[in-house]
């Protein structure tokens, strides 16, 4: 059974269909790459998965649950899905542990020792457990990326949803962020990445979409999409990484 | 970190660190020098003028001040309980009023207009104005007989009424200095609307507007002294009375001073904080 069914997914903001009908079902353990132009529609579609986003059209099934539902609890959903943002993840004012220990505290109610030592090996496994007191603005780009991924994780969510969590890092920085989610794949965490990092999709996402004007223009395996692409779209844009 | 410590700094170094000694020295005693230099100026000049003795005898008076200083000192414990009650109060009803004004749903407008209007009406009118319409007006609709309502109360209310409309504009500002992606940061976790405004984005924004809050606590701090209009006996009223009795100012003085005194610690804190704030967001550069 697949853990995220999209079934018809349309988005518009005023006149503009930024998503024109999306069907995607995504299995356990895979590791999917979204990819495609700028303003095609792969933020949006994870917002979307979200529920941060209302959709106009179409159908969200977490496991066997509908989540687009308007009576469904989009706060109760949110807690199964990790997300990670491009940028501002981290909550300024707590300290790195408490950011990462806030959902487990406030969402599922585990008791504070038990939160705390869950976040302590978190941090601990990316090497921060002495950064564990300070706060976010005392950490470079990608501690902060990578304390922000551990922060979703944290709460064992069904699904991880990552919306390019390096572009806004110095490309020193991007390594490091890249081996953890490549780990968490690797671990058979569930994930869904937008990205603009063409090597990496093809390193470690067992299947990779093309988004292209509000639809899915082409998937497959990575060597499909990016050895052998069957739409000139993607071999268009394609060219423009490979230039 | 340890090998930082146990290295001798350089001749160099030690060379800047004397000169940086010696600018502080200098500066601290620039200043000392010109303080005293000036409040010279002004004591030989006032000396001078004819009509200071006679002005120093109606508004510094030991003697006057002495024997007001009970009633004034008795005075001002209202206005401190008052400005107790205020606190709370205005604490209250600010929060509640930015957070009304900050709701984003369509089908709250009603509410949010109610908000709206409410802040600009009374940020609008003057607090003495209040103060009238408060501790005349509700007095006069003659509720359940027998029930005075003291004045200390009237006074909370009308503070309460103009101070909440002034605090919730500074808290709704902090609010929405927030970065929305904090917002998102926080729902996405699962946290609901209220628990993403209590644990993420409230202490954020009073932490941002933590200056400007204490501003309107000084402020706070001496209008609770125009509660003397609804004739309470505060430290204004008080040093009224003591001043009509003596023939002699200096009760006002004492009063004043009193409400100085207050204010004081409040405003130090403020410079205290604002300093403490922008050398955490300088982080350690110096400019
Ligand atoms: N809140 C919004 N209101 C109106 N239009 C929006 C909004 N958010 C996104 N859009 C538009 O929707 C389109 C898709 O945006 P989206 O952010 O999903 O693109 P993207 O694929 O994530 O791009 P990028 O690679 O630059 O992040 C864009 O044309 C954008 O201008
Ligand atoms: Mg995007």
């Amino acid at each position: 059974m697949s853990v995220l069914r999209l079934e018809g997914i349309h988005k518009n903001y005023g006149d503009a269909a930024v998503l024109r009908g999306i069907d995607l079902a995504v299995d356990a353990h895979e590791v999917i790459a979204v990819i495609g132009a700028s303003g095609s529609g792969k933020s949006t579609l994870l917002r979307a998965i979200n529920l941060l986003e209302p959709i106009d059209d179409g159908q969200i099934w977490l496991g066997e649950q509908d989540i687009s539902d308007p009576r469904t609890k989009a706060d109760a959903v949110r807690a199964r899905i990790g997300f990670v943002f491009q940028h501002l993840n981290l909550f300024p004012h707590l300290s790195v542990i408490d950011n990462v220990t806030l959902a487990s505290r406030h969402v599922l109610r585990v008791p504070i020792a038990e939160a705390t030592a869950t976040g302590m090996a978190l941090l601990e496994r990316i090497g921060l457990a002495d950064k564990a007191q300070e706060y976010p603005d005392r950490l470079s780009g990608g501690q902060q990326q990578r304390a922000a991924i551990v922060r979703a994780v944290a709460t064992n969510p069904e699904l991880l949803l990552l919306d390019e969590v390096t572009s806004a890092l110095d490309p020193e920085l991007v390594g490091e962020v890249l081996e953890l989610v490549r780990e968490l794949g690797a671990e058979g965490t569930t994930i869904i990445m937008a990205t603009h990092e063409m090597a990496f999709a093809r390193d470690v996402a067992t299947r990779v979409v093309f988004l292209d004007q509000g639809v899915i223009a082409e998937e497959g395996t990575p060597a499909q999409v990016f050895g052998a692409p069957r739409n000139a779209r993607t071999k268009e844009f394609l060219a423009r990484f490979t230039a | 970190m340890t090998n930082e410590t146990a290295r001798q700094p350089s001749s160099i170094e030690l060379d800047r660190r004397a000169f940086r000694r010696q600018q502080a020295t200098r500066s601290v005693l620039l200043s000392v020098g010109s303080t005293l230099l000036f409040a010279a100026v002004v004591v030989v000049t006032l000396s001078l003028l004819p009509g200071w003795p006679r002005v120093r005898d109606t508004f510094f008076d030991l003697g006057t001040a002495a024997q007001a200083w009970p009633r004034v000192a008795n005075g001002f414990l209202l206005n401190l309980r008052v400005l107790a009650y205020s606190v709370i109060t205005v604490s209250i009803c600010g929060m509640a009023l930015a957070l009304l004004r900050t709701l984003r749903s369509p089908v709250l407008f009603p509410v949010r207009a109610l908000a709206t209007g409410y802040t600009d009406l009374f940020r609008g009118t003057p607090l003495i104005v209040v103060l009238y319409l408060v501790g005349f007006g509700i007095p006069g609709l003659q509720g359940p007989r027998g029930v005075i309502i003291p004045t200390e109360v009237l006074g909370t209310i009308a503070i309460t009424l103009t101070y909440s409309a002034y605090v919730s504009e500074v808290l709704r500002a902090g609010i929405e200095s927030v970065h929305p992606s904090q917002r998102l940061a926080a729902r996405s976790l699962g946290l609901s609307h209220g628990q993403s405004m209590r644990i993420v984005i409230i202490p954020q924004a009073i932490r941002k507007v933590g200056p400007a809050l204490m501003n309107d606590f000084v402020s706070m701090q001496k209008d609770v002294g125009l509660i003397s209009i609804l004739g309470a006996v505060d430290a204004i009223r008080a040093a009224g009375i003591e001043t009509a009795k003596a023939f002699n100012f200096t009760p006002y003085v004492l009063a004043g001073l009193l409400f100085v005194l207050l204010a004081i610690p409040t405003i130090r804190l403020t410079d205290w904080y604002t300093a403490r704030q922008r050398r955490r967001e300088q982080m350690g550069s110096i400019v």
